[in-house]
């Protein structure tokens, strides 16, 4: 039988078995090695929500999903290609991510009769049977026995023997797409250099099974993905989180502001804490406060000590800060609050994905407590995004909340590395010592520039010593004061002060389509893969429809209201009730329509281009 | 005083005084409220840590104490109710070069914000934290607090508190304080010795502070206060000194086992040798000592000691701190962002 070679534009994977499967490196290697064949791609890991679920069963699988193209990807994709199941929980939990007609790589060995059971199939059922009947095609490996036959002469304990198993699958599938064996080799070599007779099984899996694709003639089909035209550069691959690490740890070298991390571990933020324990050498100073509350307020204590107090955590966590979010508002101090937002509310679904603190940021707070607020679109986005937060909390010494969410904290993206050069220096407003003198001025520490920035006095400075605190301020003086007029006076000023940065941010510019049509696509945050690509496809079915996605939401980006102005119709997709198109049905009386999700789930780019069509034509 | 507070290796306040470190705001605490005697004692102690005003931080929480940090003229901040400690940590941690002050009560440290007491204390930052207790909410205007004895009435205790109060001294030690002391405003001399004591320790001092309210609890601490009554209620702690108390002292504490007891030093039968010696390392004694807590309104009691319990000698959190980032960059060199960008694997597009 001769195998038909195929070019494909675009491929989804799904890897799926027990937590224990090394699922995670298997999609994380596969993702490297595509990476490294030059084609752009998304992935998103799946894992488990019970940290200890028994192995064997659906609560237990942990899955891996990558999208990778010859165009530009966007998202990890809906639906998936292939179906890769170690065991049959996997199966279970996974076949509805199969596309029609998908093909399923099982390992036969997890079908077993007590496999059956863990995954509560009944003993008479034939899951295998049943996918073959509904038209998908299906792959069977006794990847353990397979496994163990190639590594029958290593010596190794069977235990060793069968961890190696992930390898073999990862050969089969490195066949299936042309890809070079050479990244993971080199890889395994340097993960396993202490244990070299571990490294090398691995590598002799790997290769076996790439080879006993081929000799058993397994498929019918071989595929290729050719390089995606993508921006000349060096990448590497990101998560979200890890992408905010770096933000900080740049903010740090870039601006010689030391920085101070106050957090409190929580799901799905806890990355960002444990990436910058580590970076102790970089001028950033981390803290695993006693609990949410002493994490904001142990960053507010860092900023007025001249440091940027930083703290991170997902919305529940935020909640608990909200008294010390309005005490930062008040004392001005430079503060940036990271939530990665889960779906909520209280624990809710916390390994899983929402954007609905949105109403939180603007105003989940006592009292008109004003702080900006940015979001990041996707992992790499984080970023860039990190770096803008902390810019403008420290130029215009105010609370800046920065929204992502679990789907961009985990998921991952090649990430284009930034000339450190292009990292603009931010410009701390230290005031300096002043002599005692008779006829020195009094200090004033709520004394404004032209942007209504008050001066950052740390103590240690000469003549500034002042005090602050929660109660209203005197303006100018910063003296306790009860006084009406002034109270009404402080309250405009703290929200002119947020309005302002709007001069100090760029407009907003169209993401796909011209700057005024019939329909405007709007979004925020993580849903901008999805609605790239819905708005892509329609547009390449001939819709004139145009999208932009924010990442400044307050202050808006000045010219936002002028754009929304072009749209006959707006749509705006969120993975929430509609919070942000209550905002800007409020700020611009705009007819403002939702498309609207809570599943824990990205919005798929399918039930996103169908709304769109569906709205375009009505 | 000799200070180990220094900035930069030596004092620079030159010839500064008490009022120098009064400011101009006007102080709001009822007359005759405890807090001024203890402002005094504060603004008296100053000039001795040989300290410029501007590298010390009085930081406070919410109530009738925290108002503090307003009328001293040196950096300040009046926070949210409970979280003085923790700000004052980030701060400390941030700038192991300050003095750091924390001014709280007993409803702010013990209720609201015990959280953060007790990881303060065992954390060890070099912070000195005075706890006014006056056990009752003042300026909430008179409710019960966490130090309020069983069956006090107030306005939210009509028929008489039911809850078990703190013993904060034994609470701190419990959270693994390094120091611990008690004085109490109506010895403006002995508390001034206090103050000078915790500014001295290098760790959480936690000295907690009798106050009297005279307006929602008017006479709580009279026992040990009240001119007839408080020689035999009250004990004060000198080290490496036996306990004794009573006019003349006449009486002594000796332990029997782990148990305290008084004796009577005119009986004959017992001497000073027989008496407990107060050692202020001495962690297990230490905790005895907080355990005399009886309810000395009645005769024959325990009596309340007052002085430094403990004061051990440890590294502080912000040390600690410092030598992991000195040991990381000794280790790793200052950190380069550019590699830590490029991560570990990277790819390259050509144009
Ligand atoms: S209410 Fe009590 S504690 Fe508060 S200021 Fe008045 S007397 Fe002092």
């Amino acid at each position: 039988m001769s195998i038909i070679e195929k070019q494909k534009k675009e491929v989804t994977i799904r890897f799926a078995g027990d937590s224990g499967d090394g699922i995670q490196l298997t999609g994380s290697q596969f993702t490297s090695t595509t990476a490294l064949s030059g084609n752009d791609l998304s992935t998103f890991p799946d894992y488990p929500a019970e940290i200890r679920a028994p192995a064997g069963t659906v609560a237990g699988v942990s899955g891996f999903q990558i999208h990778f193209g010859s165009k530009a990807i966007h998202t990890p994709g809906d639906m998936c290609d292939v179906l890769v199941v170690m065991n049959a929980a996997a199966l279970k939990a996974n076949l509805k991510f199969l596309k029609p007609g998908g093909i399923i790589i099982a390992n036969t060995d997890g079908f077993g009769k007590k496999d059956l059971s863990l995954a509560r199939f009944a003993p008479t059922d034939t899951p295998i049977k049943d996918a073959k009947r509904s038209g998908y095609i299906v792959i069977e490996i006794d990847v353990t026995k397979m496994t163990r036959e190639s590594l029958k002469d290593t010596g190794l304990p069977l235990k060793d023997v069968d961890r190696s198993k992930n390898m073999f699958v990862l050969g089969v599938l490195y066949w299936l797409y042309s890809r070079p064996l050479d990244p993971t080799i080199q890889f395994l070599t340097r993960k396993f250099a202490k244990k070299p007779e571990i490294a090398e099984a691995n590598i002799k899996a790997l290769n076996d099974g790439f080879t006993y694709a081929i000799a058993t003639e397994l498929f019918s089909e071989r595929y290729s993905v050719d390089a995606a035209p993508i921006e000349p550069g060096t990448y590497r691959n990101i998560t979200g989180n890890d992408a905010i690490v770096l933000g900080i740890a740049a903010v740090a070298k870039r601006s010689e502001i030391p920085v101070f991390l106050g957090s409190y571990p929580i799901t799905p933020a806890s990355e960002i804490l444990q990436g910058l324990s580590g970076l102790k050498n970089f001028g950033v100073t981390t803290f695993q406060a006693e609990d949410e509350i002493a994490a904001i307020a142990s960053a507010i204590g860092a900023s007025f000590g001249g440091s940027l107090g930083i703290t991170t955590s997902s919305g529940p966590g935020i909640a608990l800060k909200g008294e010390a979010i309005g005490l930062a508002t008040m004392l001005e101090l430079p503060l940036v609050i990271v939530n990665v937002q889960r779906a909520g509310p209280s624990t809710g679904l916390p390994t899983k994905t929402e954007q609905s603190d949105l109403l939180q940021a603007f105003y989940g707070r006592a009292g008109e407590a004003p702080v900006a607020i940015l979001s990041a679109s996707s992992p790499a986005d984080c970023f860039e995004v990190t770096y803008e937060a902390c810019r403008i909390a420290v130029e215009h010494m105010i609370p800046v909340m920065l929204l992502t969410d679990g789907y961009i904290a985990n998921g991952a993206e090649p990430w284009r590395l930034p000339k450190i050069g292009d990292l603009k220096p931010i410009d701390p407003r230290y005031e300096k010592d002043r002599e005692n003198g008779q006829d020195a001025t009094p200090f004033l520490p709520y004394k404004r520039d032209e942007n209504l920035v008050r001066p950052w006095a740390i103590p240690g400075t000469k003549g500034l010593a002042h005090r602050i605190g929660g109660l209203e301020k005197e303006h100018e003086t910063g003296n306790i004061s009860y006084d009406p007029d002034n109270h009404q006076k402080m309250t405009e000023m703290r929200e002119k002060k947020r309005d302002i940065i709007a001069n100090f941010i760029p407009d907003q510019e169209m993401d796909e389509g011209s700057e005024t049509g019939k329909l405007l696509v709007l979004g925020w945050g993580s849903t901008y893969g999805s609605i790239k690509s819905a708005v892509f496809e329609a547009r390449e079915e001939g819709l004139d429809v145009s999208s932009l996605h924010l990442r400044y939401l307050n202050p808006f980006p000045k010219n936002l209201e002028k754009l929304l102005n072009g749209f006959d119709k707006i749509l705006v997709p969120e993975i929430n009730r509609g919070q942000l198109s209550k905002i800007l049905r409020d700020r611009y009386l705009l007819p403002v329509e939702g498309f609207n999700r809570v599943r824990g789930v990205p919005l798929t780019v399918s039930e996103l281009k169908e709304k769109i069509v569906q709205m375009y034509n009505s | 005083m000799s200070t180990q507070k220094t900035v930069n290796g030596s004092p620079t306040n030159g010839n500064l005084q008490a009022k120098d470190f009064a400011s101009d705001q006007e102080v709001r605490w009822c007359p005759g409220c405890g807090d001024y005697t203890i402002l005094k004692q504060v603004q008296n102690l100053m000039p001795k840590l040989g300290l410029d005003p501007e590298n010390i931080v009085f930081v406070a929480g919410i109530g009738c104490s925290s108002r503090f940090p307003y009328y001293m003229k040196t950096y300040g901040m009046h926070g949210i109710h409970g979280r003085a400690p923790a700000i004052a940590t980030g701060l400390k941690v941030a700038r192991p070069d300050l003095s750091v002050w924390v001014v709280t009560g007993d409803g702010d440290a013990l209720s609201i914000g015990g959280n953060h007491v007790i990881h303060m204390l065992r954390r060890n930052l070099d912070i000195n934290v005075l706890l006014f207790n006056n056990e009752i909410y003042g300026l909430t205007k008179g409710q019960y607090s966490p130090t309020s004895p069983r069956g006090q009435v107030t306005k939210t205790s009509p028929a008489g508190s039911v809850d078990s109060p703190f013993n904060p001294l034994a609470l701190a030690i419990g959270a693994n304080a390094s120091y611990v002391a008690r004085a109490m405003d109506r010895d403006p001399k002995h508390l001034q010795i206090m103050l000078e004591r915790s500014a001295q320790h290098k760790g959480t001092s936690f000295l907690e502070i009798y106050q009297n309210c005279i307006v929602f609890n008017d006479g709580a601490f009279s026992p040990y206060t009240d001119k007839t009554q408080r020689d035999n209620t009250s004990l004060y702690l000198e080290n490496g000194q036996p306990l004794l108390f009573g006019a003349d002292d006449a009486f002594g504490v000796r332990l029997d086992g782990c148990r305290p007891e008084i004796v009577d030093l005119r009986s004959g039968k017992w001497s000073k040798d027989d008496l407990w010696i107060h050692d202020e390392q001495d962690r297990n004694k230490a905790w005895l000592l907080t355990a005399l807590f009886d309810d000395n309104s009645s005769e024959g009691k325990l009596p309340r000691p007052f002085g430094v319990f403990l004061a051990e000698d440890r590294p502080t959190y912000e040390e600690l701190v410092k030598q992991q980032i000195a040991a990381a960059i000794e280790r790793k060199g200052e950190g380069d962002l550019e590699s830590l960008l490029t991560g570990e694997e990277t790819w390259t597009v050509k144009g």
